[in-house]
């Protein structure tokens, strides 16, 4: 029904504890560490962040993933995010289209524009078109996994004739594409207007900005006819951090939250605790968060949590990731689970959505065929 | 006629100031200069030291805050408004620029603007228009052309301008604003840009991608 997972920013930051950082090597390696606990633990999801600039260490998404692939059997790689903006989208259709073929289907990918701006000339754009160029290279990126032979010409990339993308992607079925955004009305409309999914990242600001957002979404979702509003696929950030009893769980991890990148020697812990969906406590404690998410944004696909940042050693995030998948996610899948109509959308995966395929073009129930050809 | 809505917003330092009680003098002016002209209005005073917590946090980390937001909106939907920095160091106050900073860019677009400043001497007075006017042209605001500078003197009956004393530059430049505040049709509400209802023209996926989509 759900899907559960972890999304990594790749920050290497100093452990504010010891004062010892990570090398960028042994920071790549946790990433991967990380993903195979993840797995283990029985969560769906590993998503990576693409960054140009340090402290930042995920430059290459799909050389990780791929990685990444080779060594898991059943958990989702996706992206937290990839640069719709700057990246060329014929080599971001290439390139995910690739790692679908290797991870059997296992992929699916998260558009975001990336805010930080020398990353635009570097890449020889400009911050102030970030939009646009969102809108124009994901419509390429669009057609180029659905059409063999594109003809396009646009304002920011050279021309196209005839072009072929290869490899095509698996089963003739994109990866399902989630456009993230903290708050832009623009990346709604245009996630709706593809009935893609929307991720809004809401772990910086507070429910009442993410409630308005995604329900323009969902309005608009359904007004483009891909379903009423409910029946939209919204993804959610999270971030916790829990020890058995709350208040070690809070003095463990406030130098962690005090010196973090973004966030840190600005608002409290408590203040920040009250207005953003991070919770720091016991496992039940975020259960309680997290059930109660639905109230404020409907029933909804995707939840991911932020676990790895700040500083915090690979073994602490290895051991949240364990209560993540032991204490947290069963509960809260039960707990979603309950009232949950049967008119919302599961969270997408490859084999349903070849499934969903075949079926419209034949009228025939595919899931069996594709079961077959990849499990 | 519609009422107008007056947003004032200081920046001094100590309760009281002496920004707010220069602020306070100039809305009292301008709410009896709409009346003169048959204008209500109806005045907002934003003391920016009790905003000073939420926006370093803005600026320093992006965290959000609802009473910032809320303070934002309600100067971006003002007929008119009246600013009050002191004068510290040749210029406006760190405070004031971080409320400045912290404007959308198109946030104060066409609106009228009047500037106050106040310092312990008057040999600050041109700070108004060599620091603070630009940033008002910046925002493609309207100041309108009488600033008011008070200096501690002014605030006593000798060692002020006895020539022009304070109030006199009070009543000229709050004229000027009630002015521009009546001439102008009432500041239409912004539209809000999450609401389905509103979403349209230039913002549908159509209009978005226009000819740049590709074809």
């Amino acid at each position: 029904m759900m899907q559960f997972g972890i999304f990594s920013v790749g920050d290497v930051t100093m452990d504010p504890t010891t004062g010892r950082t990570p090398t960028e090597n042994e920071r790549i390696k946790a990433m991967v560490a990380i993903a195979l606990k993840a797995e283990e633990v029985g969560l769906d999801v590993f998503a990576a962040g693409e960054h140009h600039n340090p402290p930042f260490v995920p430059s290459s998404p799909t050389t990780m993933l791929g990685y990444i692939a080779a060594r898991t059997e059943k958990i989702v790689l996706s992206t937290s995010t990839t640069l719709i903006t700057t990246n060329d989208p014929v080599k971001i259709a290439e390139d995910f289209s690739m790692l679908q073929h290797l991870a059997d289907g296992r992929v699916d990918v998260m558009m975001g524009r990336g805010n930080t701006g020398p990353v635009y000339p570097w890449f020889g754009k400009d911050i102030r078109q970030g939009v646009e160029l969102a809108l124009e290279n994901y419509n390429l990126l669009h057609r180029l996994w659905r059409e063999d032979y594109v003809d396009w010409q646009g304002r920011f990339r050279t021309p196209l004739q005839g072009f072929q993308s290869t490899p095509r992607p698996l089963d003739d079925t994109p990866p399902f594409v989630w456009h993230g955004s903290i708050r832009t009305p623009e990346i709604a409309e245009q996630a709706a207007f593809y009935g893609d999914g929307f991720f809004a990242n809401n772990i910086f600001w507070p429910k009442e900005h993410f409630m308005r957002l995604i329900g323009l979404y969902r309005q608009r979702f359904e007004h483009y006819g891909h379903g009423r509003a409910e029946q939209a696929i919204v993804g959610l950030g999270g971030q916790a951090f829990m020890r058995k009893n709350s208040q070690d769980a809070v003095a463990e991890f406030r130098p962690y939250f005090d010196n973090a990148p973004v966030y840190g020697h600005g608002p409290s812990l408590e203040d920040f605790m009250r207005q953003t969906p991070l919770t720091v406590g016991s496992p039940q404690e975020v259960i309680d968060r997290y059930a109660a998410m639905r109230d404020h944004f409907g029933d909804y696909q995707r939840q991911l949590f932020l676990m790895d940042h700040a500083g915090l050693p690979l073994k602490t995030v290895l051991e949240q990731i364990d209560i993540l998948g032991e204490e947290v996610v069963p509960v809260l899948r039960r707990e979603l689970a309950v009232n949950r109509p049967d008119s919302v959308p599961d969270a997408p995966t490859h084999a349903a959505r070849v499934a969903a395929a075949v079926e419209s073009e034949t009228g025939v129930l595919g899931a069996s065929a594709v079961e077959a050809a990849h499990v | 006629m519609s009422e107008r809505r007056i947003v004032v917003v200081t920046a001094g330092l100590g309760t009281p100031s002496s920004s707010r009680l220069l602020a306070d003098r100039l809305s009292i002016a301008v709410t009896a200069g709409l009346e003169e002209r048959g204008v209500r209005s109806s005045v907002e005073t934003f003391e920016l030291r009790e905003y000073a917590r939420d926006l370093v946090d803005r600026l320093t980390t992006g965290f959000p805050s609802q009473r910032l937001d809320a303070m934002l909106a309600d100067v971006g939907a003002a007929d008119g408004l009246i600013v009050v920095s002191p004068i510290f160091s040749t210029s406006y106050s760190g405070l004031f620029k971080l409320f400045i900073d912290v404007l959308d860019t198109e946030a104060l677009e066409s609106m009228p603007v009047l500037i106050g400043a106040n310092a312990g001497t008057a040999r600050h007075s041109l700070a108004i228009d060599y620091a603070i006017r630009p940033l008002f042209a910046y925002l493609h605001a309207d100041a309108v052309p009488t600033g008011v500078f008070a200096a501690s003197s002014d605030w006593g009956d000798s060692g002020g301008d006895a020539v022009r004393p304070l109030q006199e530059r009070i009543d000229r430049a709050a004229g000027e604003l009630a002015r521009a505040i009546a001439l102008r049709d009432p500041r239409p509400s912004a539209i809000d840009p999450f609401d389905p209802a509103a979403f349209g023209d230039g913002r549908l996926m159509g209009d978005l991608l226009g000819g740049a989509g590709g074809r």
